[in-house]
């Protein structure tokens, strides 16, 4: 704000008969500017988080008939720990390793594209964001026949004594973090390649002239280039992964379930909305609890 | 390790930068603070009270009819489920007669997607005693239970529904959530049933086959629905769902805990079951009569059993809303449904089981190989033994939910 005000503010040497106007209407321009944005958070965030909020600390006991009054129930959150305890721990725990696999296949993915695409690149640019263009419920489907019982994945993994004669992938733990990594792989490597496409050859170069193996210019070099996209990647990954419901409900068994298909269970079937806003503010509290932390160590504070 | 990403700044860009950052924070400090409690208080207004209750009564909520003057009808329907012009999609036949016959314009959208969602949309409007702007909507059973529950539809008037008074199917009638079925009109009715598919096990007959059998270990699932999952097997207990007790439901929770403890269930499915039964991941699984018939089609081994012991009966109901204010014109529209030839035309659309009785006899005329298939017209020997889940009060939906949430893990 003050830089834009700062530098406008400079260039006054042209001759202005009204300095004092267009000077408040420089002061206001900002803020008018900020208006539809801060308007739309507002209405569609702030407004809504206070009423979760509000939701979770009402009385358990009341209902959609009697209504539900405001009693600071703050055992509503205890409570909903014991109740989702090992859902919560399932689903940082899945949303960890899914991260995890989608850094290792999507660091390489977008150097590739970025660095040794050549006239490719944009090709493959479409190929990562191409599936994005179906729904979600669409693509977490299609992941039940690639890992059909009576599919060649399957079938393969079966002959080479992986998994058991009735070994299966569907209905597995395996299948739900296979279907999150795969669900928000394209949110990792897009602002990867962003960082990686900027990356200065020459210093790459430069590390090599000065005896640095490959490994070394990696780690020394090229990871902390691209540590902006990379830190931003995993957010982006990770945060919506954390929350997911939809591959535990279609990929999962009765112990894959996250937490939010609590949340879900708690608003929409069990009819214990105080229990279900208690879960979301609570995962909104430990996500960013962890991306405060996470921002902080990577230090890469133009993320946040 | 703390990396630096940023190239190297300029010195005039530092400055720039560190005095933006250092100004910004320190004036704008003050208002930020102000804003925040602004905030704050605009925030405990609206986080200090509750909800209200939404309980209404026929004495709390009076609606008025104008159908006398306005003849115009707004219905809510789910996607797909009306008849259309094979060559027009946008006509409805059975609409335009019955607009042509009545004088009344209908406003006929499909903006019902889901139960919840409805009732979400809804929810406000109808606690208040306030019009939804909808004359008639349609709802799954247990949603239309909710409903009359919280006294928010109006009463029908039958003496106007002569052919829903005649035709409406004997298993329909007074049904547990509707005893003198004054509130909910059957628009399509559906079972749920066993299905199993005869290319990777052989027949399936009974739930505790289903629950049991050691061959089809890990390749059966259930319906996250908890009134038809819970309904077979409180009927293969010997139970009647439309009638049971605390305890006869703990005994099919545990049933079902046991089966999902040895692994035999796989997983608890919406109707997304249909594809995985189709490949044969599924072996047999509890389902809906609809889609197996549609999977039966492709394939004739994927079949659909009701079971002995009972299938269960499940209904998408119109009703009139409080505060509809064109009742009478509603009457006349379900009635026109319930006129034989109009339900069959209905039917050999959309491939639910019909409501209406005699709609089988005016199928003939239309398709003959439809009006002999058994899950659109479902002979009495198979709708006697169907049952129709228990009117839960709203602490039993939450304590029997709650119970068979906690074992399909959520």
């Amino acid at each position: 704000m003050s830089l834009l005000t700062g530098v406008g503010a400079r260039p006054v040497s042209a001759p202005d008969k009204r300095p004092d106007d267009s000077r408040s209407r420089r002061r206001w321009l900002p803020y008018l500017l900020l208006l539809p944005g801060g308007a739309w958070l507002i209405l569609f965030f702030i407004v809504p988080t206070l009423q979760l909020g509000a939701t979770s600390l009402y009385d358990p006991t009341g209902s959609v008939t009697t209504g539900y009054a405001m009693t600071w129930e703050f055992g509503n959150y205890p409570d909903a720990i014991a109740y989702a305890g090992p859902q919560i721990l399932r689903s940082f725990a899945y949303a960890a390793i899914a991260t995890v696999i989608g850094i290792l296949i999507g660091y390489p993915l977008a150097y590739a594209i970025a660095q040794k695409a050549g006239r490719w690149k944009n090709v493959l640019l479409v190929c990562v964001v191409a599936p994005m263009f179906t729904s979600f419920l669409v693509r977490t489907l299609a992941w039940k026949t690639i890992l059909s019982d009576n599919g060649a994945l399957v079938g393969f993994l079966r002959d080479v004594g992986i998994l058991g004669a009735d070994g299966r992938l569907l209905a597995t733990p395996i299948a739900v973090v296979l279907g999150l990594t795969y669900n928000f792989l394209p949110f990792l490597v897009l602002p990867l390649y962003a960082s990686l496409e900027r990356l200065d050859t020459r210093l790459l170069e430069a590390s090599g002239d000065l005896y640095a193996s490959p490994t070394r210019t990696f780690v020394k070099v090229t990871l902390p280039l691209s540590m902006p996209g990379l830190v931003a990647g995993t957010l982006l990954f990770f945060i919506p992964a954390v929350g997911d419901y939809i591959n535990a409900a279609l990929l999962g068994n009765t112990n894959t379930s996250m937490v939010g298909n609590v949340v879900n269970s708690a608003f929409l079937s069990r009819q214990e909305p105080p229990q279900g806003a208690a879960l979301s503010f609570l995962l909104m509290a430990i996500i960013l609890a962890i991306v405060f932390t996470y921002v902080r160590r990577a230090g890469t504070d133009e993320v946040v | 390790m703390r990396y630096r990403s940023q190239p190297p700044l300029s010195p005039e860009a530092a400055a720039l930068l560190s005095f933006t950052r250092s100004s910004l924070s320190r004036r704008t400090m003050l208002r930020g603070a102000l804003a925040t409690g602004a905030l704050a208080v605009a925030g405990g207004t609206l986080v200090g009270c509750g909800t209200k209750g939404a309980q209404q009564t026929e004495a709390s909520c009076v609606s008025e009819d104008l159908s006398g003057t306005e003849k115009t009808l707004t219905v809510s329907n789910w996607p797909q489920y009306i008849d259309v012009d094979e060559k027009d999609e946008s006509k409805r036949p059975t609409l335009v007669a019955f607009e042509a016959k009545s004088g009344i314009t209908v406003s006929y959208t499909e903006d019902i997607n889901d139960n919840n969602e409805f009732f979400g949309k809804v929810q406000n409007q109808l606690t208040a005693c306030q019009p939804t702007d909808r004359d008639v909507i349609v709802l799954t059973d247990w949603m239309t239970a909710r409903m009359i529950r919280l006294g928010w539809l109006q009463k029908l008037d039958k003496a106007k529904m002569p052919n829903f008074e005649k035709n409406l199917l004997p298993s329909l009638k007074a049904r547990p959530f509707d005893k003198n079925t004054e509130y909910a009109v059957p628009w399509q009715s559906g079972l749920a049933g066993i299905a199993f598919n005869g290319n990777v096990t052989k027949e399936v007959r009974t739930v505790d086959e289903l629950l049991t059998r050691a061959d089809l270990k890990g390749k059966v699932t259930a319906l996250t629905e908890m009134r038809d999952t819970m309904g077979l097997i409180l009927a293969s207990n010997g139970h009647d769902p439309s009638d049971f007790t605390k305890a006869q439901f703990d005994d099919a929770i545990n049933k079902l805990q046991k089966a999902v403890d040895a692994g035999q269930i796989r997983r608890f499915t919406g109707n997304d079951y249909a594809p995985e039964l189709a490949k044969g991941d599924i072996a047999a699984c509890i389902g809906w009569s609809g889609d197996v018939i549609q999977l039966g089609l492709e394939d004739p081994k994927v079949q659909f059993v009701a079971p002995d012991s009972g299938a269960m009966l499940y209904s998408d109901n119109s009703s009139i809303p409080n505060k509809a204010s064109h009742k009478a014109n509603a009457e006349a529209f379900l009635d026109y449904y319930y006129d034989p030839a109009v339900a069959a035309q209905v039917a050999a659309y959309v491939n639910y089981i019909c409501p209406v009785s005699g709609a089988k006899e005016e199928m003939v005329k239309i398709d003959p190989d439809l009006a002999e298939n058994p899950l659109i017209f479902p002979d009495d020997a198979l709708l006697g033994k169907a049952k129709v889940f228990k009117a839960l009060s709203e602490s039993e939906e939450r304590e029997y939910e709650s119970a068979f949430q906690k074992v399909i893990g959520a």
